[in-house]
C-alpha cells in the first residue's frame, strides 16, 4: 500500500544533488544530524524481554561501544556512563521488519518481468520522514525490498534505521544482499491493466512459473560460460577473451552459489510449492516466502524445505488471493516448525510491528515469547543477521526498543530506539523540539510569502490565459494510486 | 405400473414424507422460537450510562435489554450464562464501513459500495447489503454487533469511486437472516465527498502527479459548490411543493425527493473532508444550507476544533494508526488527534472506514488511549458516541433497561489485542462468533502430517 514517491526510478547519481539539497536546506539541524554515541550507556531497572534467555525484572544493559556489554540483575555504572533509568519500562531488542518499502525512491521496475537488474541500494533516500516514523515504532532494521510486479524483481538490501546518516550509512554492514521474487496476481498484472496498454507475459501462473525456470536456465548456462573460462584462467591459459557480463543474470547466479537470499512475494499453496520444485530443480534454496498467507495450508511443506515464512498479521480479502488469509497462519506455521515473521509491507504498519505481533497470541494461542520473537529474532534469522542483532544477548549490536507498558499491548508507546547503542529516537526530546521544529517551519513559510509577493509586484498587468475546457480530475486515492502503481501487497 | 405397486410406492411416499416430518419439525420449532430470556450474571457490567457494576447481572428479553444491575431478579425459564470472571460491555459500533457492500475490494463485481456518477441521493447502502457477505461473521467476532453500511465515500474497498451525493447510508445489525432483519435505520445519513481544493491530483495514464494552478483549483471547486448549492436548492423547492401536497403536479424526482429530509435538516449529511480548509469550507456551506452535519475522515481536524465545538458539528474520525499528512507533521500527529479533540470539546466516533480491517476498530481505539484519550471516552468512541451521531442513542450504545440487547461478553477490555469475545448478543439473539478464519484454522490445525 504506497505510492512510489517518484513515477519513474531515479538513478543515484541524478538523486545525490538532490538529496543533498534536501539535507542541507529542508530540516532542522535536531532532526537530520545522527546522535552522537557515548562510548558507554547503562540501562537500569528495566523489565528486560531478552527474546533469548528470558524476562528479567529490574533489569540492566550495559553497552560499551556501540555492542551490548553486559545483560543482568544489577550492574553497577561504570564512571562516565551515560544512564537511562527506564524505571516501569520494558526493553526488548530492537524490530526488524523482514519487509519494507521505505528509504527507497521508487520501488518497482514493472516494465520486464525479469528486473533483476536493478537494485535498491541505488535508490536508497536516507531522508524519507518514514525512517523516523518507523524507528519511532521502534523498528530498527528492515529488509528494502523491490516491489512485486516482476516475477523476478530487483536486488533487496538490509538497512538499519539510522536516522540522520547519509544512505552510505544506512546498509546493515555485512548483511546478505537478497533479491525479491513474486508469484501470483501481481506478476500476472491481474489487477494492474492500463487500458491501452498491451499485457504483459506472463499473464498466468503457468507463464509466472516458466519465466522463472527461464531465466534461471539462463542463469546456469552464463554460470557454466564464466566456470569454464575462470577455469581455463587458472589452468595458466593466456590471451582468453572474458565472457561478456550479463547484469540481469550476474545475481541469478549469486543465488545458485547461494551468495544471494531469494526473498519470494506469494499468497496461493499451489504457486508456494511451485516455487520450491523449481528451486529444487535449479538447485538454490528459497530463503523467505513473504505474505505467504496461505502458508498455513501447506506449513509441513514449508518446514520441510526450510524455508522462512514472513506475514501479515491479519490482512484480507483485498483480492482474491487474499481471501483464504486468516490470522491464524502465524501461529499455525509456527505450530509445523516453520520460522514466522510478522512484517510491515508499509511504512504506516511498521509503526505497531509489536501489536501485529501481538495478535499471534489471541489466533492461534502463541506464547508471549513466541509472539515476540516473530518481530525480533525470528526475522533476524531470515536475514542471516542474528549473529549480530534479535536478542539482548552480550556481544550483539545494541539494538533496543524501550516501551513504556508491555510492548504486546496496543497501550505500549516506544520512549527509545537505539541502534548501535546510539538513542536515534526518544519520544521526550522528540516532543520537547515540537516549538522549535513550528517556529523554524512558520519562518520559512514567511520567507517563501515574501518571495512569492515580489516577482508579482514587479508583473505587468498581462492578459489571462484563455479558458479551456478541463478534463475532469481524476479522483485518487493513495491506495488506488498504489495499486496501480503496482503496488506491493 | 400395477394398482398395488402403485399404492405400495404411495404408501412409500407416505411414511416417508411422515418420517422426515418428525425427522425435521422439533428442529423447526426449534428455530421459530430460540429462547428469548437470557440472564448473564456474577459479570462486571460496563454500562456505559454509569459506573461499572462489580457483580452484576444483565436481563435480555425479546431483544431488549430487560434490566441490569447488582440485583437483577432471574425471570423463570431464563437461559443463565455464568459470566464469573468476565466483563460484559455494549457491542461495538463502527460508524463508516462498506459492510456487505464490498466482498474483495480488487474484484470489481464482489464490488457494490459506489455508483456511477456524482449525483445519486437515491440509492441506499441497505438495498446492497449482502447478508451473506463473509466479512459480517469475521468483523462481529471482534465485538462490533452494528455498522454504518456507507456507499460512495471512496477507498479500497469501493473500487476507488466516489461522487458527491454518494448515496444513503444505512445502520445495520451484524446478524440477521435477511437485509431487512438486519435494518437498524435504512436512511442513516447522506453521503456528501466534499468538493477539494485539488492542486494535486494523479494522472493514471502518465502514473504521475500533477500540479494545478490555485486559481485553476479554485474556479474548478467554485463550480462543483455551484453545482451542489443548485442541488439543494433545487430540493428545498421540491420539499416546500410536497409539504403543500402540489408536488402531483410536477414530475415525481427521486434525487430531490431523497434530498428533502436532507435540507429540513432532519437526516444527516455524512461530510467527507480531511484537510483543514475543505473541513472549513463544509462547515460554512452546511451552516448557510441549514443541514445537518456530521465529519467523517477528519484527518485535520484538529486546526479546526473550536470551529467544530462551536457549531458543534460531530465527527467521525478514520483510524488513528495511519501515518501524518504532512512530512512535518509531528510523527504522532494521528495518533495523538483523539486526545487532542476530546480536551476541546469536541464530539467525535472512531471508525474503521473499511470492511477487512474493521476488526481493528478496538486497536484504533486503544492507540488513541496510549496518546493521552481518557480510556472511558475511548470506549465512548466506538458505542455510543456512534449511535448518538446517528439519532440512536436511544436504540443502541449503552447497557440500559429497554435497549437493543446488542451486547458483548469479553475475558478483557474489549480494545486489546489479545481480549476474546466469549459471548456475543445481537437484537438480543445469542449468536454465534464462528467464522470462515476459524473454520480455516479448525481445518488445517488437523491436517495430517504431510508425507515430505
Amino acid at each position: 500500500m504506497r505510492i512510489a514517491k517518484t513515477p519513474n526510478l531515479r538513478s543515484a547519481r541524478s538523486a545525490f544533488p538532490y538529496l543533498l539539497c534536501v539535507l542541507c536546506f529542508a530540516y532542522s539541524a535536531s532532526a537530520a544530524t545522527p546522535p552522537d554515541a557515548p562510548s558507554v550507556i547503562l540501562i537500569q531497572n528495566a523489565t528486560v524481554l531478552t527474546v533469548s534467555h528470558g524476562t528479567i525484572e529490574h533489569g540492566s544493559i550495559l553497552i560499551k561501544d556501540g555492542k551490548i556489554a553486559e545483560v543482568g540483575q544489577s550492574i553497577k555504572a561504570p564512571a562516565g556512563a551515560q544512564v537511562i533509568d527506564a524505571s516501569g519500562q520494558f526493553v526488548i531488542p530492537g524490530i526488524i521488519d523482514c519487509h519494507s518499502h521505505i528509504a527507497a525512491e521508487s520501488i518497482n521496475e514493472g516494465s520486464v518481468s525479469v528486473s533483476s537488474m536493478v537494485t535498491m541500494e541505488e535508490v536508497l533516500d536516507p531522508d524519507d520522514i518514514d525512517i523516523y516514523r518507523d524507528l519511532a515504532g521502534g523498528v530498527t532494521s528492515a529488509n528494502i525490498l523491490h516491489g512485486s510486479a516482476n516475477s523476478i524483481g530487483g536486488q533487496t538490501l538490509v538497512i538499519k534505521l539510522r536516522w540522520g546518516q547519509p544512505a552510505s550509512k544506512l546498509p546493515f554492514e555485512g548483511a546478505m544482499p537478497g533479491i525479491k521474487f513474486a508469484l501470483g496476481e501481481n506478476p500476472k498484472r491481474s489487477n494492474f491493466s492500463i487500458p491501452g496498454q498491451p499485457r504483459r507475459y506472463p499473464s498466468t501462473r503457468m507463464g509466472v512459473e516458466e519465466t522463472i525456470r527461464g531465466a534461471f536456465s539462463e542463469a546456469r548456462d552464463y554460470k557454466k560460460t564464466w566456470d569454464d573460462y575462470n577455469k581455463r584462467v587458472a589452468a595458466g591459459e593466456k590471451n582468453l577473451i572474458p565472457p561478456r557480463r550479463d547484469l540481469k543474470l550476474e545475481p541469478l547466479v549469486e543465488v545458485l552459489e547461494g551468495k544471494r537470499y531469494v526473498h519470494s512475494h506469494c499468497y496461493r499453496e499451489d504457486e508456494i510449492l511451485m516455487l520450491l520444485r523449481v528451486a529444487k530443480e535449479f538447485g538454490f534454496k528459497v530463503r523467505t516466502f513473504q505474505h505467504v498467507l496461505e502458508g498455513y495450508k501447506v506449513a509441513d511443506e514449508l518446514a520441510a524445505a526450510g524455508v522462512g515464512a514472513s506475514t501479515f498479521s491479519d490482512w484480507w480479502a483485498y483480492k482474491v488471493e487474499a481471501y483464504d488469509a486468516i490470522p491464524y497462519n502465524a501461529a499455525l506455521m509456527t505450530r509445523r516448525g516453520v520460522i514466522v515473521s510478522i512484517n510491515s509491507d508499509s511504512a504506516e504498519e511498521a509503526t505497531h510491528l509489536n501489536q501485529e505481533a501481538a495478535k499471534s497470541m489471541k489466533y492461534g494461542g502463541l506464547s508471549h515469547d513466541e509472539a515476540l520473537k516473530m518481530v525480533t529474532l525470528n526475522p533476524a534469522i531470515q536475514l542471516g543477521i542474528d549473529k549480530r542483532v534479535g536478542t539482548i544477548d552480550v556481544g550483539k549490536d545494541a539494538d533496543l526498543a524501550i516501551y513504556n507498558h508491555d510492548p504486546l499491548s496496543a497501550y505500549a508507546v516506544v520512549q527509545k530506539a537505539l541502534i548501535d547503542g546510539r538513542v536515534y529516537f526518544d519520544r521526550e526530546k522528540d516532543i520537547a523540539n515540537r516549538a522549535e521544529i513550528e517556529k523554524e517551519k512558520k519562518a520559512l513559510t514567511e520567507k517563501l510569502k515574501k518571495a512569492e509577493k515580489k516577482p508579482e509586484e514587479k508583473k505587468p498587468e498581462g492578459k489571462k490565459p484563455e479558458e479551456k475546457p478541463k478534463p475532469p480530475a481524476p479522483t485518487s486515492t493513495p491506495t488506488a494510486a498504489a495499486a496501480s502503481q503496482g503496488g506491493a501487497l | 405400473m400395477s394398482k398395488a405397486r402403485h399404492h405400495r410406492r404411495l404408501l412409500y411416499i407416505l411414511c416417508l414424507l411422515n418420517f422426515l416430518y418428525f425427522l425435521l419439525a422439533p428442529v423447526t420449532d426449534a428455530q421459530a422460537q430460540p429462547p428469548s430470556v437470557y440472564a448473564i450474571t456474577h459479570a462486571k457490567i460496563f454500562t456505559l450510562a454509569g459506573s461499572p457494576i462489580e457483580d452484576g447481572t444483565l436481563i435480555i428479553r425479546d431483544g431488549k435489554i430487560a434490566a441490569v444491575g447488582a440485583s437483577a431478579e432471574i425471570p423463570a425459564g431464563a437461559q443463565v450464562i455464568d459470566a464469573k470472571g468476565l466483563q460484559v460491555y455494549p457491542g461495538l459500533f463502527d460508524a463508516v464501513t462498506q459492510m456487505g457492500l464490498s466482498e474483495i475490494g480488487a474484484v470489481n463485481a464482489t464490488v457494490d459500495s459506489s455508483e456511477t456518477g456524482s449525483y445519486n441521493p437515491d440509492v441506499v447502502a441497505a438495498t446492497a447489503v449482502s447478508p451473506s457477505s463473509e466479512h459480517i461473521p469475521v468483523t462481529r467476532a471482534s465485538g462490533i454487533t452494528e455498522v454504518l453500511a456507507v456507499p460512495g465515500s471512496g477507498g479500497f474497498d469501493s473500487g476507488g469511486g466516489r461522487g458527491t451525493l454518494g448515496g444513503q447510508a444505512s445502520a445495520i445489525h451484524l446478524a440477521g437472516w435477511t437485509a431487512d432483519e438486519m435494518l437498524i435505520k435504512k436512511s442513516a445519513a447522506m453521503v456528501l465527498n466534499f468538493p477539494e481544493i485539488q492542486t494535486q491530483t494523479f494522472d493514471f495514464s502518465t502514473f504521475s502527479r500533477k500540479e494545478k494552478p490555485y486559481t485553476e483549483a479554485k474556479q474548478e471547486y467554485d463550480r462543483q459548490i455551484n453545482e451542489l448549492t443548485d442541488w439543494m436548492d433545487r430540493a428545498r423547492h421540491y420539499a416546500q411543493a410536497m409539504e403543500k401536497g402540489s408536488v402531483s403536479k410536477y414530475d415525481r424526482d427521486l434525487k430531490l425527493e431523497a434530498l428533502a429530509p436532507v435540507v429540513r435538516g432532519e437526516l444527516p449529511v455524512l461530510v467527507f473532508a480531511d484537510r483543514a480548509r475543505d473541513i472549513r469550507n463544509a462547515v460554512e456551506f452546511c451552516d448557510k444550507q441549514k443541514l445537518k452535519m456530521v465529519l467523517a475522515g477528519g484527518g485535520e481536524a484538529y486546526k479546526v476544533k473550536d470551529l467544530l465545538r462551536s457549531k458543534d458539528v460531530p465527527v467521525i474520525l478514520r483510524p488513528m494508526l495511519s501515518l501524518p499528512e504532512e512530512e512535518d507533521d509531528p510523527y504522532d500527529r494521528e495518533l495523538s488527534q483523539p486526545a487532542e479533540l476530546a480536551a476541546a470539546g469536541v464530539r467525535f466516533a472512531i471508525a474503521s472506514f473499511d470492511n477487512s480491517f474493521a476488526r481493528r476498530l478496538g486497536q484504533n481505539a486503544a492507540n488513541a488511549v496510549a496518546y493521552g484519550l481518557p480510556y472511558d471516552q475511548a470506549l465512548r468512541a466506538v458505542t455510543i458516541n456512534a449511535a448518538q451521531i446517528f439519532g440512536l442513542g436511544s436504540q443502541i450504545g449503552t447497557l440500559e433497561q429497554g435497549k437493543i440487547a446488542n451486547v458483548i461478553v469479553t475475558n478483557g477490555d474489549p480494545l486489546e489485542l489479545t481480549t476474546d469475545v466469549k459471548y456475543l448478543f445481537i437484537r438480543g439473539q445469542l449468536t454465534s462468533t464462528e467464522n470462515k478464519h476459524h473454520r480455516l484454522y479448525e481445518k488445517y490445525l488437523n491436517r495430517p502430517k504431510a508425507s515430505n
